[in-house]
């Protein structure tokens, strides 16, 4: 049967790879290439780059990351941030993307995300969905843009479902909540997404140990769960992590 | 003059293999893993009739919708190279290349190439659960066990890949043939499907060999070597 995927996530910043100490200070974690081919060893399903870059003028500098990866970790690859036109999205897969996810884009204008998925191929577009619960909304989990700064008042669930129809082949759910938490997933969240669309969805935000990411699938419905830190600090490995799911009974590939 | 020379040399060399590139999607993945298991190799993407006719061997990748790959190929004159090429050298459809072989795909309602009898279908995703009543989804996207349907002796493509070994895929839609003796290997998802088929000096998979990782990358370095 089909395995539930783990995929680490990479943030990238001026080309480089980073970590992030809670959200305050930025390490360079060293050379991309290795780091993807580490946990291409380790049994990464997928891998995710995100760029982080604040300045427009330094973001041409993931392609050559990815050109790099690509050549030599025959994975697939996810990349994010930034992602503004078709023509972004063009260049990253003839960078060596497999999949390009679009998250604020999305919100601005939703033609962008049909627009790419029928010159493309639905199989490589993600859209990336922010949710927070909030209270002032007569539905619970509201999509924010800008990195979680903005509220859009769009139901998180109606949105993924409105997505899907227009050509995502898969959503990337993180959860403003739990981000950088490490008290597990919102698993209402996901299940509700995961119920309402047909396509895979890709459980993201507040990963602290391995037990949230069996919960992440068995609760959450997640056909994927992406994690960050755990991995990047050598907490665990995702062998590791894969081994655990499935002592849990969830299918993985070892 | 120099530069002369190598334009007129690089254009003069042989093509050991074409990768057939009729504008759908992207193929620097297929290129790059093949260029990493036959670094001594001339890998060429190329739309180009002639080239095609002179390369030594075809990969045919696919990405998309079915219907648009078939009126791009013919929009660039290249059905009959990649029917002759079918024909007579060995040559690896991946994913839609796979698909475009059959008759006719439910994907909008289209003719296919009809060089295998049988049809392509969509995964039925309202009708699907697994073994524990989950929802499966559609695209069937991740990696899955592929089991090798091994006739009277192994196929070269198998080799060094373990039987049930997990291959990465992602599409919604999977080719029936009519011929049950093409079927090369199924996966389950969650009813056995066709993943790859196998006849003469083609072989043609639903999975992506070039994102599959080590088992992946054999494949590729078999399909290299292979003298069918």
């Amino acid at each position: 049967m089909l395995a539930k995927r783990i995929i680490p996530c990479l943030d990238v910043t001026d080309g480089r790879v980073v970590k992030g100490i809670n959200f305050l200070e930025l390490r360079d974690a060293g050379d991309p290439v290795e780091i993807a081919k580490r946990y291409d060893d380790q049994g990464a399903d997928e891998l995710t780059f995100l760029d982080i870059t604040a300045s427009s003028d330094n973001r041409g500098l993931i392609l050559h990351i990815i050109e790099k990866v690509a050549s030599q970790v025959f994975i697939p690859l996810t990349v994010g941030g930034g992602v503004r036109e078709v023509e972004d999205v063009r260049r990253l897969l003839n960078a060596g993307a497999d999949k390009v996810s679009i998250n604020t884009t999305a919100v601005l204008n939703p033609q962008m995300v049909q627009d790419a998925a029928s010159r493309f191929g639905t199989q490589c577009i993600v859209v990336a969905i922010d949710a927070k619960k909030v209270d002032n909304q007569p539905f619970e989990w509201e999509v924010f843009t800008h990195g979680g700064r903005k509220a859009t008042g769009l139901d998180a669930v109606k949105w993924a479902e409105y997505m899907a129809q227009l050509g995502a082949g898969e959503l990337l759910i993180t959860s403003m909540d739990r981000d950088g938490t490490k008290i597990g997933f919102n698993n209402p969240l996901n299940r509700a997404i995961s119920n309402a669309v047909d396509v895979p969805i890709i459980a993201s935000g507040g990963v602290g140990n391995l037990q949230h990411l069996v919960d992440g699938v068995n609760e959450g419905g997640a056909d994927a769960v992406l994690a960050a830190s755990i991995f990047h600090y050598g907490e665990y490995t995702v062998k590791q992590a894969k081994e655990y799911m499935q002592k849990n009974g969830i299918e993985v590939r070892l | 003059m120099l530069e002369w020379q190598t334009h007129e040399n690089s254009s003069m060399k042989k093509i050991d293999i074409a990768v057939v590139d009729y504008g759908m999607g992207n193929l620097r993945s297929v290129s790059k893993a093949l260029e990493h298991v036959a670094p001594n190799k001339n890998v060429l993407v190329t739309s180009n009739p002639v080239e095609i006719a002179n390369a030594e061997r075809i990969v045919f990748p696919g990405q998309g919708a079915m219907p648009d790959c078939i009126r791009e190929l013919d929009a660039r004159g290249l059905r009959n190279s990649v029917m002759h090429a079918a024909n007579n050298k060995p040559f690896l459809g991946i994913c839609i290349g796979l698909q475009m072989l059959f008759e006719h795909s439910e994907e909008g309602d289209a003719a296919g190439l009809g060089l295998f009898k049988g049809s392509v279908k969509r995964f039925a995703a309202t009708e699907m659960h697994d073994e524990n009543g989950a929802k499966l989804k559609v695209p069937h996207m991740g990696w899955n066990q592929v089991y090798q349907n091994q006739q009277s002796e192994a196929h070269a493509l198998w080799n060094n890949i373990e039987d049930g070994a997990r291959f990465y895929y992602v599409h919604s839609y999977y080719v029936q043939p009519d011929d049950a003796r093409i079927v090369g290997a199924y996966s389950e998802y969650p009813k056995r499907f066709t993943s790859a088929i196998a006849r003469d000096n083609l072989f043609a998979v639903q999975f992506h060999p070039e994102k599959s990782a080590t088992a992946g990358l054999q494949m590729l370095s078999n399909f290299v070597n292979w003298l069918p």
